[in-house]
């Protein structure tokens, strides 16, 4: 435990010298798993354990792992939507948890997210035009007549018809509902965004023209990126950097296509695998992933490596040792006894 | 067929009601008030088209005259019950926590009484009136809207539109006032047109029992109750402002019933709370 914290500062060291513009220095959130008669804790679910991660400007950090291990909460308390229970969030160097209210309200413009869902990230009562043009109205930017001129102009931008502009989320289709979303990410000219699984609700065709965007937005705008996603393709189009996460915690942290060339650990190598290849020639050996870990739930299990129940290669070490993250080699980070091993080794 | 033209006979028949209510001083043929008690209890004529009640009073005129009474305490009722309710509902819905808590089992505690007694205890306790009516009715009422509020709240807050706006930095009441509250405002509507029927029954309830309007007033709840002494003789005294309860109570309830259909149409099993026992007070005219 204390090498891996001692890693991870050289890690956040290392970045910073970069310029990490956000950096999570060991976040931890553990939802209290109530139950008890008076509602006490019966235990604790720890949706993120831990994670230490420096996403640089202009970049961005795919974050991938299957449902539920963490990574839209871990978005969410990026931006201050939770609460972090242990750890923090620096922002262009200001730790977000010291500052005040006021500040942190002015921070906020500086950071937005795209949501996933783009049926429910609108108000069915506003108008486009309202959506879009709420943050410019709440930070108190520009004249009415302005903020409408801007409204028109990041509708273009993002591919909408500015004469929309009084119109209601319902009269639009799912993939314009996302660029409406994208629309009002950007109203505040943000440096970075959370794009938190923003094309896994739009058909494959949508999902290339909404990744498009995202990328010309990015290099118009010089955007930083944390793209959270469980679909590895996608991410390795957009990712300059990958982090997997397994059940609150970072297993393996690479540049793109050293991780998708060389991927190191069991679960990152089960992901890649499942990736389906457009070629019914292709015979691929399936290393299906059992879903159910242990009796259990893995979140809440102490002992050992959290990837012990899934893991074909499990052995002694793995059930009582918890596995630090370690470096393999520049800029490639792996969390498994096994791999370190097979690295140390090279 | 019937069934999608039943909310417009129900407003048709509230709209009419209502036009009386207001119009009482130039509609009604005589003064509420009269007394005549060489005529009294005597039927329905061409003269007293509802006959006359057992001081001699016209039946119709006082009939449109306890329209205003029921209407305005319906209206004050649901207005100030409604207002609280869904105020206390969303703050703590929005918020949460130990106060959240407190306040639902307060909430719990209110809902294992039956409704009408502990109103029947407050105005006992404060004196028959008007204004108690209203008091009692509003302290009973304003709970099953906070229960609707902050369910609504609950469900409605972890949309993301409102973590967007969160995060653009709007205030908490700003959040509540722009993104939650215009969304769950509908079934908060339909339950207040059903509310509206449950306190009329309720105030004609305590007229009934002489806890409302004072005696001799021109409440639908008094009519009837002055009737019951006289059934068998002039069974027209109670038999129509009974008619009268129940026509509006039913309409109440059938636009109550459109518009869940056209605006809340996941919610069939909830509403009709308070209406249903409309037409049992409205038994001792026929009987």
């Amino acid at each position: 435990m204390e090498q891996t914290m001692a890693l991870a500062r050289q890690k956040v060291n290392q970045n910073s010298a970069d310029d990490g513009l956000v950096v999570l220095r060991n976040i931890k959130k553990h939802y209290p798993l109530s139950g008890g008669f008076f509602g006490q804790a019966r235990g604790w679910a720890k949706a993120v354990d831990g994670v230490d991660l420096a996403i640089p400007r202009g970049r961005t950090l795919g974050l991938v792992g299957e449902s539920g291990c963490g990574k839209s909460t871990l978005g969410r308390v990026i931006l201050r939507l939770e609460e972090p229970t242990e750890g923090a969030v620096l922002f262009d160097g200001q730790d977000l948890a010291r500052l005040s209210r006021e500040d942190l309200r002015k921070m906020r413009r500086r950071m937005q997210i795209i949501f996933q869902d783009p049926y429910s990230s609108l108000n069915p009562r506003q108008t486009i035009g309202r959506i879009i043009g709420e943050g410019l109205v709440i930070h108190g930017i520009g004249t009415p007549a302005e903020r409408n001129e801007r409204v028109r102009s990041l509708m273009e931008t993002v591919g909408l018809r500015p004469e929309q502009f009084s119109r209601y989320p319902h009269e639009f289709s799912g993939g314009q509902r996302q660029r409406i979303g994208i629309a009002r990410a950007l109203a505040l000219n943000p440096e970075f965004v959370i794009c938190d699984e923003p094309l896994s609700a739009l058909d494959a065709s949508i999902q290339a023209q909404i990744i498009n965007l995202l990328q010309d937005l990015q290099e118009e705008r010089s955007l930083t990126y944390l793209f959270i996603s469980h679909d590895l393709s996608v991410v390795r189009h957009i990712s300059d950097r990958v982090a997997v996460m397994h059940y609150g915690r970072i297993v393996e942290l690479a540049d793109k296509d050293e991780l998708y060339g060389n991927p190191l650990h069991p679960y990152t190598r089960t992901l890649l695998n499942a990736i389906p290849i457009p070629d019914p020639t292709h015979k691929k050996v399936r290393h299906p992933l059992s879903a159910v870990v242990s009796t259990e739930a893995p979140c809440l299990s102490t002992a050992g490596c959290g990837y012990q129940g899934r893991c074909p290669e499990t052995d002694d070490k793995c059930r009582t040792d918890f596995p630090p993250l370690v470096r393999v080699n520049s800029g490639h980070w792996v969390r498994c006894h096994h791999a370190g091993a097979t690295a140390g080794a090279l | 067929m019937l069934r999608d033209k039943l909310p417009w006979i129900g407003a048709g028949i509230i709209a009419f009601f209502i036009f009386c209510a207001a119009a009482a001083p130039w509609m009604a043929p005589c003064d509420p008030y009269a007394i005549n008690l060489e005529e009294r209890l005597a039927p329905p004529s061409a003269a007293h088209l509802l006959g006359l009640d057992a001081n001699g009073g016209d039946v119709l005129s006082r009939l449109l005259y306890g329209g205003r009474i029921s209407f305005t305490v319906a209206v004050l009722v649901v207005f100030l019950s409604g207002g609280l309710g869904v105020g206390v509902g969303l703050l703590s819905g929005y918020y949460g926590g130990v106060p959240d808590a407190i306040l639902m089992r307060v909430v719990d505690v209110l809902l294992a009484f039956p409704g009408l007694l502990l109103a029947i205890a407050l105005v006992a306790v404060l004196g028959p009136s008007v204004a108690n009516v209203v008091l009692a009715l509003t302290v009973m009422g304003w709970i099953s809207f906070a229960r609707l509020a902050r369910g609504q709240t609950l469900s409605i807050k972890q949309r993301e539109y409102v973590l967007a706006a969160k995060i653009s930095g709007q205030s908490d009441l700003r959040v509540m006032r722009v993104h939650i509250l215009p969304n769950i405002m509908s079934p908060i509507i339909v339950q207040g047109v059903f509310s509206v029927a449950g306190v009329i029954v309720s105030e004609a309830s305590l007229g009934f029992l002489g806890l409302g309007a004072p005696p001799g007033s021109p409440s639908w709840g008094v009519m009837l109750s002055e009737g019951k002494q006289v059934l068998l003789e002039a069974p027209h005294v109670s038999f129509f402002p009974g008619l009268t309860i129940m026509l509006v109570v039913l309409a109440f309830n059938f636009l109550g019933d459109g518009l869940r259909d056209r605006l809340d149409p996941g919610a069939r099993s909830r509403g009709r709370v308070q209406g249903e026992d409309a037409e049992i007070e409205a038994e001792p005219s026929h009987g």
